[in-house]
């Protein structure tokens, strides 16, 4: 007897689920109410990150394309996997006269990265900061090294060295 | 009849891989199941695959460096572990943090164990055979996601903890879109027992099955819901509360069955209370710093320290011994799920194949937290 009694009550329990399914679906398909599905490659131009979004770790540059590091190497040490490689050198100051160190280049490893935001908390200058950016995706690895001081680019004045 | 049956028809034990590549089981877990038939004799784990020796890559990491280490081991429940790693500093360091962090800490904690209480319910259903309730969970987690993206930056690995506080102040909209999520989820958790929890079919998939004493869970360290399950009182946040959780009410969810259908239930409670103990603090947030000033570099005095913490998969501890250098001289976590995991050849013992997929799933395993 318990037999079909577990069937009706099974079929019974089925349909009370059926309910909140077939609601949705009808709901949604025509109005989209509840629908948070985003269609991801077509809507990039429109996507907007939060702007905390850990992305990718940037260079900020000015309008002058000037950059604040004076490479003091802290985020080197305070990464945990060797993402920051940072080369630097050193030069006379005009003004002072004494030798100043200066950054040829801060190259960045992307793909070691684990956006544990280190770097960024241990720079004095805040010349580094998280970038929105989140299309990394290139078909060689060594692509993902990038250099965050654009060519050209110099210390801003005012920054000790 | 029925001897001729089994007379004729015999059956030989043989022996069965279940992964490493198995869907059911929750990343790279590879079970050796000796059967005979469809019924399971021996359950044989192999673990491994993903082990990455964090323990000792925190040997030579700093302390500040460990935190966003321990967001790789279960990662769903990130939040707590970055926890454990903190607190456990400032106990060291008699760093005294004040109630706002406290609070952000607490409310932050609970938004992790309803998003991983909701991502094990979609998961559950949908290897038991219920496709729904996989989309139906992470809908849910996807607003939770959203919470954690705006305020900590990322939406899985947070790293929101740092010693002596919080790594950033919380978001402008971070009341807001908290009181907004549980609003939605107060409406969408009747609907999840609706679609799954009085369903027939599916509490005859789960009752009885897996059944584990409490004394058997004693036994084999069961801890987190799965030891709740049998009726074991083991809620770190009652037996040992940190944080903000000594200025909050709330029940610790514990049924006495032990079978599946009991550890389902202690999450699904879980969940509202984890709801409740969010209501209760989250328009209590004082204004005041979020962050203790510290040390540059943080060196522990020269000692031991074990800090636990209540995650969502049980109890996460830390040990440190140290040596008074920046680096620990050793590290070992003590993580919920590798305990878990030991108790399944005692539940899956006698049971089919299919039930094994349904205990695995009720126990709840992350495999990066076994293996660490």
């Amino acid at each position: 007897m318990s037999y079909f009694s577990d069937i009706i009550n099974g079929t019974k329990t089925l349909l009370t689920g059926m309910r909140v399914t077939g609601g949705y679906f009808f709901v949604n398909f025509f109005t989209k109410r509840d629908v948070i599905t985003q269609q991801y490659p077509n809507n990039i131009e429109t996507l907007e990150m939060f702007d905390r979004f850990k992305g990718e770790v940037i260079m900020l540059h000015n309008e002058n394309n000037e950059h604040r590091c004076d490479a003091c190497t802290l985020c080197e040490k305070a990464c945990p996997n060797g993402s920051i490689e940072i080369l630097g050198d050193k030069a006379k100051d005009p003004e002072t006269g004494k030798n100043k160190r200066f950054l040829v280049k801060h190259i960045y490893h992307l793909q070691m990265c684990t956006m544990c935001g280190l770097c960024i908390e241990a720079c004095p200058v805040n010349a580094i900061d998280w970038g929105q950016d989140f299309h990394h995706v290139e078909y060689d690895r060594s692509l993902l090294t990038k250099v965050l001081n654009k060519p050209g680019s110099k210390i801003m004045s005012g920054i000790k060295g | 009849m029925k001897e001729f049956l089994t007379d004729q028809l015999k059956t030989q034990e043989y022996f069965l891989n279940m992964g490493p590549q198995h869907p059911a089981t929750h990343g790279v877990l590879r079970l050796l199941l000796k059967l005979d038939g469809e019924i399971v004799r021996n359950v044989d784990m192999d673990l491994g695959y993903i082990h990455r020796s964090i323990e000792k890559m925190c040997e030579r990491a700093s302390y500040k460096q460990i935190i966003h280490l321990t967001d790789r081991l279960d990662y769903l429940s990130a939040h707590m572990n970055n926890e454990a790693v903190c607190l456990l500093a400032e106990k060291a360091l008699n760093i005294e943090v004040n109630d706002r962090i406290k609070i952000v800490r607490t409310i932050m904690d609970e938004l992790t164990r309803i998003s991983s209480h909701v991502l094990w319910w979609g998961v559950t259903g949908m290897d038991i055979g219920a496709i729904t309730t996989f989309m139906y969970g992470f809908r849910e987690r996807e607003l939770i996601n959203d919470i954690f993206e705006e305020t900590c930056g990322t939406r899985l690995t947070m790293n929101y903890n740092v010693i002596g506080g919080l790594r950033y102040d919380i978001h402008e909209n971070f009341v807001k879109r908290t009181k907004d999520v549980l609003k939605h989820l107060k409406k969408k958790l009747p609907e999840y027992d609706k679609l799954l929890t009085n369903n027939i079919i599916f509490q005859k998939r789960l009752m009885n099955v897996g059944v584990i004493s409490g004394e058997d869970a004693i036994a084999y360290g069961l801890n987190g819901p799965t030891a709740r399950g049998s009726g074991v009182s083991c809620d770190i946040r009652k037996t040992h509360p940190y944080s903000a959780y000594d200025m909050v009410d709330f029940e610790e969810a514990i049924f006495t069955e032990g079978d599946s259908f009991a550890r389902y239930k202690v999450r699904i409670k879980e969940m509202w209370e984890s709801i409740s103990i969010i209501e209760q603090l989250i328009d209590k947030i004082p204004n005041d710093e979020y962050k203790v000033k510290t040390k540059a570099v943080i060196k522990l005095p020269v000692g031991d320290y074990l800090q636990r913490v209540e995650a969502s998969r049980g109890d996460f501890g830390v040990y440190v011994k140290s040596n008074g250098q920046k680096f620990p001289e050793r590290l070992k976590f003590r993580s919920p799920g590798f305990a878990n995991l030991t108790a399944l050849n005692k539940m899956a013992y006698g049971l089919k194949i299919a039930d094994l997929v349904a205990i695995l799933s009720t126990i709840d395993v992350v495999v990066p937290d076994i293996d660490r």
